[in-house]
């Protein structure tokens, strides 16, 4: 469960803001079912020691005070969704020394390709990056509405055609984390899952130039092949062109 | 005589038209864009043609020459739709139809929507003048004069915001 | 172009489970057919029923209508959730693109034509009767909407004895739902059928809104029963929220048929637009069907508690001002397009807000119970189930009204769970409730009890065994509409998945026998109705519509059917392109409205 299993600085976040919310809530709800169940059974028919006041309808403190108590919860409730949506809005970059690593996502049918303008490289169904760096994505799309997905570095986002949306993710430790696409896009669906590789600064710098120098490279003719509708493997790619951009472009925006 | 539950009736479904039009206003605010294509003489004359034609079909309402006011605001209703159908050919033949473009396909709806609902209420006159009933008469002054408040709207926002 | 349009004889050609769904309408429609004319009842069914212009009679068959699309809705349901258990690191039996039309038709059914069609046959059962009066606003007008209604339901029968329907989740979104990425006749289907039961709910809305506020007699506003106020607002939202759909669906529909660029991906089309459109009508629709529910519950409350409603004045202050804020509360269903901190929070803060109104309205039931003297019939057990269930689908409703904490959860199981939670809680148990509450004032039969009980207890662990493991699946980070996972995906080493699947599918299974304990309730009630008979007022409540017996009205007219076969052929004819008959059937439409008969009738 990533709310037990977070390793992302932004999944954590997002878990204590479920978990603190959650318990604020209770706050209302346990006594809700703890009257309920003990009007239930206390002024049930059968009980003839209970008062029994049929017209008793209206009491102005006591609907005051259940008027007031939801409203201050919710008060809170509010203060803290203010707060945390500005906190972690997924344009916002992450607190860090060093400048985030720039990734472009584009949702394909049915499969995530995932650039990596500046260093040379791309990937299929794959992402490579370095743990305790802030990444900061740029996500659009070249098919119908998907959400781009790590749940255990952190919520989710949609990729649009002609839209550029912004994400700022950090892995906290090295491993292995599923990415899914969290928006319904066809019948290959389901087959849109990625595995991201958080790992070591030197490791990744090692996988950029190993995948730079020995990968097959991507081209605009391997991008439109791309385009047609399947599941693919894994793959890695030399990249040198800027596919993002133009495809952006292509949507009219 | 309507009754009071038919007026209320009739005023709900127009205030439900108002949402829908308010739709259409918001879809067109949103996909806006801009061509050169419209020409105000054009559409004043649209607009002069509607006005006129709510003034007649209110005398209609308040005097005992229900034939003469309402075939004058057919006539003017029916001149608005001539001029709108000539607008919208030669806008599809200049290769501006809804189809070249999200801003041309929600003009043609806003506009065509308020068109249409300017065509039934022709339809309705003259089925009320061949019919020679004019109980319903008191709602569609109500609908008429809602179709030029649409026009308004339409005028200056679709219009006039799309020469400046 | 072909004199039939689209439609080729390859349309009724299908999968073999598809051949099975389509072999089994055309038997059902044929022996029902039969069966009427062996039992020489077509006349009586013509004149006392499809014409009848009595709203008791209009909402008996609209609840009828509700029943037999709830049996395929929750058909599509078993289906969805035994594929899903037999599909982890497998491929299951249905495939993904059937598999999408099911999720999508479930969603469309259970909203549209169970929910909606239960709704506006309980209105229109109880509604005059509590205003005093015999009949709503516009009688015609009643039956119009009632076929308008059955030729939407029609329609999306009608997709799976020929083509397909939509498989793109039942709000369609773009660009999943234009002609690039939906090339065949499905999200047409969809369309048309929703856009004419839309105008049917339309009408009705404003029918019943004028009924209440010109035929209530002498009765004063705050003197009305709840139910009439939580209508009152219902109404309100279907007639502020409907045109919207009605606009949305008509500019896709110019799309995928016309070539225009609203929602398509090129030329300025804007599919987040459509999103925003059809979410401004989505949130309000919830509440149009959770109200009535609502004032259904008030209802039961009082009366099982035999004690007064408490907090009436509240309840009514509560009622309206979650009319108004379900206006303003839309973004909340998609958080996660991006659309920037400030706007996410307001609408965040907006939606908590509508806690506030329905927390009241928890309290103010609580302390009906205070001090009252509850007996645990049926209805009372709906609402006892209710309360807990809603309460915690609430909760879940709070904690995704939080943008950063929707981030996780949107469009996962988790999602699904609460919408469940929400709608089977509070909308599906409340027209239990209000069935088995009414059903004695309109056939004078009480139904079974022991069967009532034995549902309500089936239905309870069946829904809980159905939808917590999938909150539990949401937090483990399965997002819906998957048709199968992947050996390869994250998920399926995920190690409490395959056994929560399984006992979801489990939970379907005990809600089957829950639904199937509540057909045996009502054949046994009927069949024995000599023990069940009951008189005036079984319950001793003291709403008004209990306090004088219902007398059949005897107005026909035959035009509502005429309109709603017109409306068939009209829908029809769009789907498939043949337009011709779209053509025709519009002047029908058109006829049939300029020779509307009398005055009254007249709109």
């Amino acid at each position: 469960m990533y709310l037990l299993q977070s390793s992302g600085i932004i999944a954590s976040q997002e878990a204590s803001l479920i978990i603190q919310a959650t318990l604020l809530m209770l706050i209302v709800v346990v006594p809700v079912f703890v009257l309920l169940f003990f009007f239930a059974y206390y002024y049930r028919a059968g009980n003839h020691k209970a008062r029994y006041s049929p017209n008793w309808e209206h009491a102005k403190m006591d609907e005051l005070i259940w008027w007031a108590i939801p409203l201050e919860i919710i008060l809170v409730l509010g203060a803290l969704t203010w707060g945390s949506t500005h906190a972690l809005d997924p344009r916002k970059p992450l607190p860090s020394t060093v400048p985030a690593l720039q990734v472009e996502v584009v949702a394909l049918p049915w499969k995530w390709l995932f650039l990596y303008p500046s260093l040379g490289v791309a990937s299929l169904n794959t992402l490579e990056i370095p743990a305790n760096i802030p990444v900061e994505f740029h996500i659009t799309a070249d098919a119908p509405m998907n959400s781009f997905w790590v749940p255990q570095l952190g919520g989710q986002i949609y990729a649009m055609t002609g839209m550029d949306n912004r994400l700022n993710l950090m892995a906290d430790k090295p491993g292995d984390y599923p990415g899914y696409s969290a928006n319904y896009s066809g019948a290959g669906f389901a087959g849109m899952h990625f595995v991201v590789h958080a790992v070591a600064q030197k490791d990744f710098e090692a996988w950029v130039a190993a995948t730079a120098s020995t990968s097959p490279v991507l081209d605009q003719a391997t991008y439109s092949a791309l385009r047609a509708p399947s599941t693919e493997q894994e793959r890695t790619y030399a990249y040198r062109i800027d596919l993002y951009h133009a495809i952006l472009k292509q949507f009219g925006h | 005589m309507p009754t009071d539950k038919t007026t209320l009736g009739f005023w709900l479904y127009i205030m439900s038209d108002c949402v829908l039009f308010a739709s259409l206003f918001a879809t067109f605010a949103v996909l806006r864009g801009s061509e050169d294509i419209f020409s105000l003489p054009f559409v004043f004359v649209q607009t002069l043609a509607l006005l006129i034609s709510s003034f007649t079909v209110g005398l209609a309402f308040v005097t005992k020459k229900q034939n003469t006011f309402l075939i004058l605001t057919l006539l003017l209703g029916l001149g608005f739709l001539g001029l709108e159908v000539y607008e919208f050919k030669n806008l599809m033949l200049e290769g501006f139809g809804p189809s070249h473009s999200a801003y041309l396909s929600s003009f043609f709806a806003l506009v065509g929507t308020h068109g249409l609902h300017v065509a039934a209420g022709c339809l309705w006159m003259l089925v009320m003048l061949v019919t020679q009933r004019f109980y319903q008469l008191q709602r569609l002054v109500l609908f008429w004069h809602f179709l030029d408040i649409i026009w308004i709207f339409i005028f200056t926002f679709v219009y006039l915001f799309g020469i400046i | 172009m072909s004199l039939f349009g689209l439609l080729t004889p390859q349309a009724f050609i299908h999968g073999p489970i598809e051949t099975g769904a389509q072999i089994i309408v055309i038997v059902a429609v044929l022996v029902t057919v039969l069966a009427i004319t062996y039992l020489g009842r077509w006349r009586w069914l013509w004149q006392q029923w499809l014409t009848s212009l009595d709203p008791k009679r209009i909402g008996i068959m609209y609840i009828l209508l509700s029943f037999v699309m709830f049996g395929r809705g929750f058909v599509d349901a078993l289906m969805m959730k035994s594929q899903q258990a037999l599909a982890v690191g497998a491929p299951g039996y249905i495939s993904p693109d059937h598999f999408a039309q099911l999720f999508t038709a479930h969603g469309v059914i259970m909203i549209f034509f169970a929910a909606m069609a239960f709704m506006f046959g309980i209105i229109n059962l109880v509604l005059p009767l509590q205003l005093g009066s015999k009949d709503v606003a516009f009688p015609l007008l009643n039956s119009i909407s009632f076929w308008l209604t059955a030729t939407g339901a029609l329609l999306l029968n009608l997709s799976l004895v020929v083509g397909q329907f939509a498989a793109t989740g039942w709000l369609a979104y773009p660009p999943l739902s234009e002609l690039a990425y939906s090339p065949g006749v499905g999200v047409d289907y969809y369309i048309w059928a929703l856009q004419i039961a839309g105008i049917g709910t339309l009408l009705s809305g404003i029918n019943f809104l004028t009924t209440i506020a010109t035929m209530r007699g002498h009765l004063r506003l705050m003197q009305m029963p709840m139910f009439t106020w939580t209508t009152l607002g219902s109404m309100l939202l279907v007639i502020f929220a409907f045109p919207i759909l009605t606009v949305t669906l008509a500019l896709l529909a110019l799309d995928r048929t016309l070539g225009f660029h609203f929602f398509t991906t090129d030329l300025g089309g804007n599919a987040m637009m459509y999103v925003n459109l059809i979410w401004a009508w989505g949130h309000p629709e919830v509440y149009i069907l959770v109200l009535p529910a609502f004032g259904i519950f008030s209802e039961v409350v009082a009366t099982f508690s035999q004690k007064k409603l408490f907090g009436y004045t509240s309840m009514v202050v509560a009622t309206m001002l979650i009319v108004v804020l379900s206006f303003m509360v839309w973004v909340h269903h998609f958080f996660t397009m991006g659309a920037g901190a400030d706007v996410n929070a307001f609408f965040g803060i907006m939606t908590m807000a509508i806690a506030i109104p329905t927390g009241v309205k928890v309290f103010n039931w609580l302390f009906t119970m205070f001090r009252g003297r509850i007996i645990f019939a049926t209805p009372m057990l709906w609402f006892i189930g209710f309360l807990t269930t809603f309460t915690i689908g609430g909760m879940t409703g709070v904690l995704m009204s939080i943008p950063a904490a929707d981030f996780q959860l949107h469009n996962s199981l988790f999602l699904v769970a609460h919408f469940h939670n929400m709608i089977i809680g509070g909308v599906v148990f409340g027209f239990f409730a209000g069935f088995t509450y009414w059903f004695p004032k309109f056939t004078g039969i009480m139904l079974n009890e022991r069967w009532g009980k034995a549902a309500f207890w089936a239905w309870i662990v069946g829904f809980l065994m159905a939808f917590m493991p999938l909150y539990a699946l949401g937090l483990m980070g399965v997002t819906r509409r998957l048709d199968h996972i992947d050996v390869a995906s994250g998920l399926y080493t995920q190690p409490w998945a395959h056994w929560l699947f399984d006992i979801a599918a489990a939970g379907a299974a005990v809600i089957a026998l829950a639904v199937l304990f509540q057909i045996i309730q009502i054949i046994v009630s009927i069949w024995n109705k000599h023990k069940h008979h009951v008189g005036e007022n079984p319950w001793r409540s003291q709403g008004p519509e209990w306090q004088e017996p219902a007398e059949p009205l005897h107005e026909r007219s035959a035009r509502g059917v005429a309109i709603g076969a017109v409306a068939a052929l009209f829908g029809f004819g769009l789907i498939w392109h043949i337009w011709w008959l779209a053509a025709l059937a519009l002047i029908g439409i058109l006829l049939s409205l300029i020779t509307l008969p009398k005055p009254e009738y007249a709109d």
